[in-house]
């Protein structure tokens, strides 16, 4: 894990979120009982299918090959949820539809009971979404696995990257039927905050929708985008972003213009990977795991 | 005395009036033109943007400014910075392949 123990500990005190393994504290909580009620689910994120180029010479292989890591895992997922850009975007309406067939044949492999997508920009936001629902259905939903509730925003569809208040009063509606304190894991393509504005970090109305979820105690971001890991919290929210399966991007605002980091032949795929989120305590304790495309934990 | 008054009133009123500078920029996929916009700290100026191709937008957040910007239209966003540095902008209407490289840079000297 890639961030300093200061950052983690701060991060352990929102909403019961528990971050990392192989630190002290963690093994205690991984070696009790295992009720019924945890499991274990994978995102994956921003494979950009369609995609070449020298920023990944490997860009026909690197899906596939996490496709492969995760059938090889002995740990197998209750469902694996896809946080958005599955595919690269084009102005080609044919080409998109076509990608993201190709994209649906490769996932197909993957051997878990379910599999949940989010668009990108890349998939939605030049067409509204149109080719991304013919091929994956809704573009926000909400769910419950095992007690825990997960809800799925379209921040994508629009250009301008809101989420609407059509969706937020869809959000408001399946929020209020629940408790303060019900555990909630919220999934979403680009961050809910301004994690850095000037990149097109951000959710243009991503203000409106945290203060709709900031009242709940134990809820959780998950999300794509910026192809790296990141771990921040706003209020009693804790956010986190993934990796990319396809290339790198730098830290928020480290250089002066945002460009891929360069690919490394000596180790090629590095910054690459997907996560694995173990869900305990009734939702109210989630474990982060990283595994790069091969399926190695780092 | 009542004309030296009068002398540093119309300096005065002639410095206020004076027109805010126009600079003139262009969007299209995946680029403005200029790309960089030099001013100075307290300058007072005018951006009159327009989009050669579809629908963009500048979003320059240090500054709370953000326009769409759209073909046969002008976008006219007037500014007086009271802060030099560097302020990157951006188009926030995603617009393509090559939508993440729509960038540039609003410097304002001391």
């Amino acid at each position: 894990m890639q961030f300093d123990r200061r950052e983690l500990m701060k991060l352990l005190g929102f909403g019961g979120v528990v971050i990392g393994s192989g630190l002290p504290g963690f093994s205690l909580a991984a070696s009790k009982g295992k009720p019924a009620e945890d499991f274990m689910f994978l995102q994956l994120s921003d494979s950009h299918w369609g995609f070449s180029g020298p920023p990944n010479p490997e860009a026909d292989r690197t899906l596939k090959e996490a496709v492969q890591a995760v059938n090889a895992s002995k740990e197998k997922p209750d469902f694996i949820v896809f946080t958005g850009d599955l595919t690269h975007t084009t102005d080609d309406d044919a080409l998109r539809r076509k990608r993201m067939t190709e994209f649906k044949t490769i996932v197909s492999e993957l051997r878990v009971p379910k599999v949940y997508f989010l668009a990108g920009e890349h998939d939605a936001a030049l067409d509204k979404g149109q080719a991304y629902q013919e091929h994956f259905g809704v573009l926000h939903q909400s769910f419950v696995h095992k007690g825990v509730h997960f809800i799925t925003l379209d921040n994508v569809s629009d250009p301008q990257g809101a989420v609407g208040d059509t969706q937020i009063d869809w959000l408001k509606s399946e929020l209020g039927k629940l408790d303060k304190d019900a555990p909630i894991v919220v999934l979403t393509h680009r961050p809910l905050f301004d994690l850095a504005p000037q990149w097109d970090w951000a959710t243009a109305d991503g203000a409106k929708v945290l203060s709709v979820l900031e009242p709940y105690r134990h809820l959780t971001v998950f999300y794509g985008h910026i192809h790296q890991e990141n771990h921040r919290t706003t209020g009693n929210i804790a956010h986190h972003s993934a990796k990319s399966l396809i290339f790198p991007l730098p830290a928020p605002m480290s250089v002066p213009k945002k460009q891929p980091v360069a690919w490394d032949p000596q180790h090629p795929g590095k910054g690459l990977g997907y996560r694995e989120i173990e869900v305990k305590d009734k939702g109210r304790a989630l474990t982060l795991e990283e595994y790069d495309v091969k399926g190695a934990r780092v | 005395m009542t004309g030296l008054a009068l002398a540093l009133l119309v300096g005065a009123g002639a410095q206020e009036t004076a027109p805010p500078r126009v600079i003139k920029m262009t969007a299209k996929k995946f680029e403005y033109s200029p790309a960089e916009i030099h001013l100075k700290r307290g300058e007072h100026v005018i951006l009159e943007l327009t989009s050669l191709d579809r629908k963009h937008g500048f979003k320059l957040p240090e500054l709370g400014i953000r326009s769409d910007v759209l073909p046969g239209n002008t976008a006219r966003i007037e500014l007086t910075p009271e802060k030099a540095g560097r302020f990157p902008f951006a188009c926030d209407v995603f617009c393509g392949d090559g939508h993440e490289d729509m960038t540039g840079t609003l410097i304002v000297d001391p």
